[in-house]
């Protein structure tokens, strides 16, 4: 039994740390954060520069290499800092949807763009609220050029390239779905504001946009739902990577802090809320391990597990970043401590590839699935 | 990553897994499979008698108490061996119930504080189930404070006489010996009074009486002590070291618990997979959908959280306070699982007959055992203590009786 990381992989957890401690501290998530970015430019070089962006990309796509694992480490280290920066959309979506179902040309050509972070890319899937299905998309693509809307996308006004879901014969099945690639500067793009300002958000209006085909006609909402399990997976790391943080947050303010006379920390209605969110956060801990292992073995058992660390690590993100804010009381609502910018991650991460409602029924779907076989 | 045994450890897997199909009493196996929560089936089989010949056989070939040394009785086995040999044992573990609190905690207690002569003759006996321990701790007034016990051990010549009374104690009407705490020094607060000792449990003055627990059930005892003699030979640890010698007790009993507790979710998903509801199968329902992926997602973490403490074991390195998480998170688990799954029935949902209840009764037994599991063993709340002070680094909570003499602290009514 090795149920656990590698003494390289934790090596390299803390390479990415220490970088981001320079370089993602919360002074830079606020410049973004108060509007005076749009994404971390400076932070997105240096990340280019360390080469983390191919971690899971092949080398003969310019990436490293290294494997999936080590994206997972990386994502939570990103997770932790809060980094705003178009890692995962860029990463954890575009790059895997052309992994995934790109011909052999479309790999050689966007991915080491990807990897080396001169692309960035993203996925445009949602158009309207309530879960996204066949029946939600109405743009639609005719002789390769697109015409809707998407909204809200993710770094839409800051990707070179995104992957869109358009229609692409009638009906609301999953047949009538097809992935394209399109390069988004000559698509009218305004921010939008969003719950989460350190990730810029964007409606896209396409007029007759050109696109070029991803994998086959009508295989779309199949690719997608590929895509949306491995990056269950490296989304969740994000989240036990916030929540960490948070819980250790909230841990130090609750011996810091005295009221009373004593440390509040001391009171067992404060250390039993945090107890309580090392729990959760310790069972997100274990299903996103599992996760990473079927993720980086390709295991048949991958859109159970990746659903499954979805949805704890959903939780236990909300939860730790929520009770942070309550166990600084007053100043944990003020717009200078540090607790919203977790707060307002973790309720974005809920939302960003499906809400936990959609993961819960996934989830039990695939548990009925497995039960049957 | 990955869940594959070193070279090592498949060797000794390979070794039990044959060991146990040559020598397993298979003709109970059909019966222990059938067993429901709480409870143990071995048909138309004496379970003493079973539970004990199981034990001795194992112990003859060198299986019991793996992690003991060798002239205890034991293997001299590595923690990541004895986690492969429970896989191994599989249902015939439910055999172990009579001896796990001598082998968990007793044992190694004994083993850490008594004279080589007693350890010899104690321990090996223990090892092979011949003699049951029971451990005599939790009193009316000192459950989750258990240093506020209040039994009394007066010096008497070269014994000390006994007067008090124990409670929950597990197994005391079958056990042999006892492991027994008390107070041998009021005028000094209630850590530094304490001594611990062991005893024959049919020692004269010694009377046990069983506790109707809220399922029926007699699982636990009260244990009564009027002038009970105990030679000073049999005290473990220096006079006024009890609550030192305790916390050996304690720290094994975490462990012994924390592993692999049942939680209810494999029953619960069948049940609602069968269901036919007002509407179809339970398991379209939405409500039901949203409570079922809740409870997959902490019984897979816990699963795995499992699996990370093992991999700590095989690494030689000893798990710590970490390891509270599997009671308190099983344990409430199986109460709302109950309360859920009978609440989908309706009234039928009432029905404690195996015959006629569904799923032969077993989600009626959790709720009406569940309770105990959140208290037994460090109750929900000393466990969020646990988590709180001794993993996160939080400070105790202030303590009023620390530094108090025993005899003044004040006393409730209750």
């Amino acid at each position: 039994m090795n149920f656990e990381f590698s003494e390289d992989q934790k090596l390299l957890a803390d390479q990415v740390r220490k970088f981001l401690d320079d370089n993602c501290a919360s002074s830079h998530v606020r410049e973004v954060l108060e509007g005076e970015r749009v994404y971390h430019e400076d932070l997105w070089a240096g990340i280019k520069e360390l080469g983390i962006l191919g971690t899971a990309i092949p080398e003969q796509y310019g990436g490293s290499g290294a494997g999936y694992l080590e994206l997972c480490v990386v994502a939570e280290e990103l997770g932790r800092a809060v980094a705003p920066i178009p890692f995962g959309a860029s990463i954890y979506l575009a790059a895997e949807a052309i992994l995934l179902a790109g011909s052999e040309q479309q790999k050689s050509t966007y991915l080491p763009q990807l990897a080396s972070g001169e692309t960035i890319g993203t996925l445009a899937v949602s158009e309207r609220a309530g879960e996204v299905s066949p029946r939600t998309i109405a743009l639609t693509a005719k002789d390769n050029q697109l015409t809707g809307v998407k909204m809200p996308v993710q770094y839409g006004t800051i990707a070179d390239l995104a992957v869109v879901a358009a229609k692409t014969s009638a009906g609301d099945d999953a047949r009538s779905i097809s992935l394209f690639l399109v390069d988004l500067s000559a698509v009218k793009r305004d921010v939008v504001d969003s719950i989460d300002p350190t990730q810029n958000m964007a409606r896209l209006t396409f007029e007759d946009a050109a696109a070029e085909p991803l994998g086959g006609a009508g295989e779309g909402w199949d690719i997608l739902q590929k895509v949306y399990d491995r990056a269950a997976v490296l989304f969740a790391f994000e989240q036990i990577g916030g929540a960490q943080k948070a819980l250790e947050t909230a841990t130090e303010y609750a011996k810091e802090r005295y009221a009373f006379g004593r440390p509040i920390g001391s009171f067992q209605g404060i250390k039993h809320m945090i107890a309580n969110m090392y729990v959760d956060l310790e069972l997100a801990r274990s299903n996103c391990y599992y996760g990473a292992w079927a993720l980086g073995t390709d295991a048949a058992e991958l859109p159970e597990a990746a659903a499954t660390a979805r949805v704890s690590a959903t939780t236990a993100y909300q939860h730790c970043a929520r009770n942070n804010i309550q166990v600084h009381g007053g100043m944990g609502f003020t717009w200078e401590f540090d607790c919203h910018l977790h707060y307002r991650r973790s309720n974005l991460l809920a939302l960003n590839i499906g809400a936990k409602s959609e993961w819960e029924n996934k989830l039990v779907d695939r548990l009925e699935a497995r039960n049957a076989a | 990553m990955d869940f594959e045994d070193t070279k090592q450890e498949a060797a000794f897997r390979a070794e039990a897994r044959e060991w146990i199909s040559a020598n397993a009493p298979s003709y109970l196996e059909e019966h222990l499979e059938k067993s429901v929560f709480a409870t143990v089936n071995t048909g138309p089989y004496d379970q003493m008698e079973e539970s004990k010949k199981w034990r001795k056989t194992k112990y003859d070939a060198g299986w019991t108490c793996l992690s003991w040394p060798k002239d205890h009785g034991g293997r001299g086995a590595s923690p990541i061996e004895g986690v492969i040999w429970r896989q191994e044992e599989g249902v015939y573990g439910a055999l172990n119930g009579p001896f796990g609190i001598g082998e968990g905690m007793c044992g190694p207690t004994v083993a850490a504080f008594a004279s080589d002569e007693h350890k010899q003759a104690l321990l090996p006996k223990l090892a092979s189930g011949e003699e049951i321990w029971c451990q005599l701790f939790s009193e009316p007034a000192g459950g989750s404070d258990l240093a506020g016990l209040r039994t009394k051990a007066e010096k008497d010549g070269d014994e000390w006489v006994i007067n008090g009374q124990k409670i929950w104690t597990s197994g005391a009407h079958y056990s042999d010996w006892g492991l027994l705490i008390t107070r041998t020094d009021p005028s000094v607060p209630k850590h530094k009074g304490l001594t611990m000792f062991f005893l024959r449990m049919d020692s004269p003055g010694v009377e046990i009486r069983p506790i109707k627990q809220v399922n029926g059930q007699s699982g636990f005892n009260e244990v009564f002590f009027t002038d009970v003699r105990i030679p000073d030979a049999q005290r473990l640890g220096e006079v006024g070291d009890g609550w030192k010698v305790s916390l050996v007790t304690l720290m094994n009993e975490r462990l012994s618990i924390g592993g692999g507790m049942p939680t209810g979710f494999p029953e619960v998903f069948e049940f609602v997979r069968t269901l036919d509801g007002a509407d179809g199968p339970a398991i379209k329902d939405g409500a039901v959908r949203t409570k079922l992926a809740e409870w997959h997602c902490k019984a897979n973490g816990l699963k795995y959280t499992a699996a990370r403490l093992t991999t700590a074991l095989s690494k030689g390195q000893t798990p710590g306070p970490e390891a509270s998480i599997g009671k308190l998170v099983a344990g409430n688990m199986m109460q709302e699982i109950a309360a859920h799954a009978l609440d989908l029935q309706g009234l039928s949902g009432a029905l404690l007959d195996p015959e006629q209840a569904e799923m032969a009764a077993r989600f009626q037994a959790m709720l009406l055992r569940s309770p105990a599991t959140r208290i037994e063993g460090g109750s929900d709340e000393i466990l969020r203590n646990i988590i709180a002070e001794r993993v996160l680094g939080l400070p105790p909570d202030v303590r009023v009786d620390k530094d108090v003499p025993f005899n003044e602290i004040p006393r409730g009514s209750a």
